[in-house]
């Protein structure tokens, strides 16, 4: 397809991505944990003046079973009006979605019918491992090279795992992307900051040691990933190495200032080996090298025994286990997904370094089971996980599952799916929309949302 | 050719290439704006017409020596083949080009950037039609073929460099970036197209 003019969804800068017309879809990867009926994309309408508002309006099922759809992206973004290699006429329209299980791909097309996204390519493990030399693919991101695809596991399903290139217009695996990785070992999402040709790649492990399920000798050995790595983003070169600690155990989602001049970010530590708090970090350069500082701890709460999952009762407290973050497109708030105690943070994060919580809503929670003014029961499970913020930052929107083998680790009684919005006050303060609450198909779970047209943590701008 | 239309073309082809955002203006700007300094602008806009410059340069003196080595419809024919293949290139992987420089750059990357943008996009190519009668060695005027090229390439520099400092300035002074949102046109494809259309000329010369 030829098109005069630049995909009307790119924005030169995350200021002009904030006037944005709001979404009226989200497109939502949900799994059987089962590994019995195929993963699929659902769509949701989220156009408060339809009249199927807060209702599933499309499910594109996969051609197999077991894939585990997880995190999925964009072909092309507005990352594509960057000067040093534009490519302003590419569209916005094929939705990258791999399996995390799997290590298939699936290329689905979102032109024709927005409601019915087509599975137009499918690409086998095989292919992904023999040209890429990875498995597991993780996180998407369109960038300037293409499709970036960070995988946790290499061909063996060991480490080390990293990060591949994809064409973003024939969709062919084009190749490991690193010439030289240093000393990095484990993989997990990857980001960067286009303004100072920097990649930063995060570390969970090895899928060895998660396919079934967290080991609990492997975290309390303090041996699941605890470093932030830095890339030079063009040589494709490992720079430096940021170890949080022996303490600290799961460095995940990584939310790079979206305006390009900014050099700091956040990421989120899941679980503190000493007393089960999360953490927040914000990284930042300082002169020539990146530094962290932690800047929230989020502790755990006290619990009765007999109300924990087995792994837990020991501890006799429920951990917040923060396990996605997001950042609004003005970097002005933070919002945090407590999966553990069932809280979704908001913090005011204009200083970076000084964060204030601005709002709170909790729902599920291991204890607290805290329901939903929309939902037909009282008790819910699960609690917030994947959350994603609206470019005007007006709407976030969040699931509550985590990953097939880990959820009965915490939620031995199930997770039934469900999907959320909030409306977020742009002064800060968050509440449930109460007419908004998906009562997730049984057979599936909910995890990521992509909004239509972009969202938080789908684009990155080289103009501030 | 007449001496003025053949100045006219190398200037007009210069103007052609200075507007596409993708041969430096935008880059200078998005420095700019970056660095929060206008004369990050002017100073960076040297270096992409030095790289521009020396792509086209180079690509012409190719065309020289050739001219010097083997019979000018062997030069025309093989030099039209060449633009052909090189829009269909252009067509096909326009898109997939590995990315070595980014907002960090610094004037000598700049200038390398700007030489492989002009390179790859076949800019030097699309001036041959215009530079065979000047490069060729027998057709060449008194000044001899090297001096008669350098003074092409000049010009189409000149204009160029003008061009995308006129708009550059524009942009980051007055205009917000958010006109490339609708003003930015498939300039790739007029490129193609362009590289299609002088390849025909060349064939059927």
């Amino acid at each position: 397809m030829v098109s005069w003019t630049p995909d009307p969804s790119f924005y030169p800068s995350p200021r002009m991505a904030m006037k944005a017309a709001p979404e009226t879809l989200a497109y939502v990867a949900a799994f059987d944990p089962d590994r019995k009926a195929p993963d699929a994309i659902a769509v949701v309408d989220v156009d408060p003046k339809s009249e199927t508002y807060s209702k599933i309006v499309g499910t594109t099922a996969m051609p197999n079973a077991g894939d585990e759809l997880h995190h999925f992206g964009w072909n092309a973004c507005s990352s594509c009006l960057c000067p040093n290699a534009p490519h302003p006429h590419m569209e916005r329209r094929y939705l990258v979605v791999p399996g995390l299980r799997s290590s298939r791909i699936h290329v689905l097309d979102t032109k024709p019918d927005p409601k019915k996204p087509k599975i137009v390519k499918v690409i086998e493990p095989a292919e992904v491992a023999d040209k890429a030399g990875y498995t597991r693919p993780h996180t998407v991101h369109c960038g300037p090279e293409g499709i970036y695809v960070a995988a946790l596991g290499n061909r063996e399903g060991k480490g080390p795992g990293g990060v591949f290139l994809m064409d973003a217009e024939t969709f062919d695996v084009r190749g490991r992307w690193e010439i030289d990785r240093g000393p990095q070992h484990f993989a997990y999402d990857a980001w960067w900051h286009l303004g100072y040709d920097t990649l930063v790649t995060s570390e969970w492990g090895t899928p060895d040691t998660f396919e079934n399920g967290l080991i609990p000798e492997v975290l309390l050995g303090a041996n699941y990933g605890r470093r932030l790595h830095f890339w030079d983003l063009h040589n494709r070169k490992h720079l430096q190495t940021i170890d949080f600690g022996d303490k600290y155990q799961l460095v995940f989602e990584l939310r790079p200032a979206h305006d390009p001049t900014k050099a700091y970010g956040f990421v989120n530590c899941v679980v503190s080996l000493e007393n089960l708090s999360s953490s927040i970090w914000t990284w930042y350069k300082d002169g020539d090298r990146w530094a962290v500082k932690k800047v929230i701890e989020i502790p755990a709460e006290p619990a009765n025994e007999d109300q924990l999952p087995p792994l837990l009762k020991g501890f006799k407290a429920v951990p917040p286990l923060v396990t996605d973050i997001d950042l609004s497109m003005d970097d002005k708030f933070l919002y945090v997904a407590c999966w553990g105690t069932g809280d979704l943070q908001q913090y005011d994060v204009s200083d970076p370094f000084n964060p204030k919580l601005a709002g709170k809503v909790r729902i599920g929670g291991i204890v607290s089971k805290a329901t939903h003014p929309g939902a037909r029961k009282g008790a819910l499970s699960g609690g917030p996980q994947m959350v994603e913020i609206s470019r005007d930052g007006k709407r976030v929107y969040f699931t509550n599952s985590l990953y097939g083998a880990i959820d009965p680790q915490f939620y031995p009684d199930g997770i039934e799916g469900w999907m959320v919005k909030l409306d977020a006050d742009p002064n800060g303060g968050i509440a449930f929309d109460p007419k908004f609450f998906v009562q997730w198909p049984a057979s599936h779970r909910p995890h990521q949302v992509r909004l239509e047209g972009g969202d938080c943590s789908s684009d990155s701008y080289c103009y501030p | 050719m007449n001496d003025v239309w053949q100045w006219l073309t190398f200037a007009g082809l210069g103007a052609f290439h200075g507007l596409n955002p993708a041969m430096g203006w935008l880059f200078a700007v998005a420095l700019g704006l970056h660095r929060q300094s206008r004369a990050i602008v002017a100073a960076s806009l040297l270096p992409i017409a030095i790289g521009h410059a020396a792509s086209v340069a180079s690509v012409a003196s190719l065309l020289v020596i050739a001219g010097y080595l083997v019979p000018s419809d062997v030069v025309r024919v093989g030099s039209a083949l060449l633009l052909l293949g090189w829009a269909g290139y252009h067509w096909r992987f326009g898109h997939r080009h590995r990315v070595r420089f980014g907002m960090q750059v610094g004037l000598w990357g700049l200038a390398a950037w700007s030489f492989l943008m002009a390179t790859v996009h076949g800019a030097g190519l699309m001036l041959w039609p215009a530079l065979m009668h000047t490069c060729l060695a027998g057709e060449a005027g008194q000044a001899g073929p090297v001096a008669a090229t350098l003074a092409g390439v000049g010009i189409h520099t000149l204009a160029m460099a003008a061009t995308a400092a006129i708009i550059a300035v524009l942009i980051y002074e007055w205009v917000a970036l958010g006109l490339l949102r609708r003003a930015w046109l498939n300039l790739d494809l007029l490129w193609t197209f362009a590289l299609v259309a002088t390849g025909t000329m060349l064939l059927l010369a």
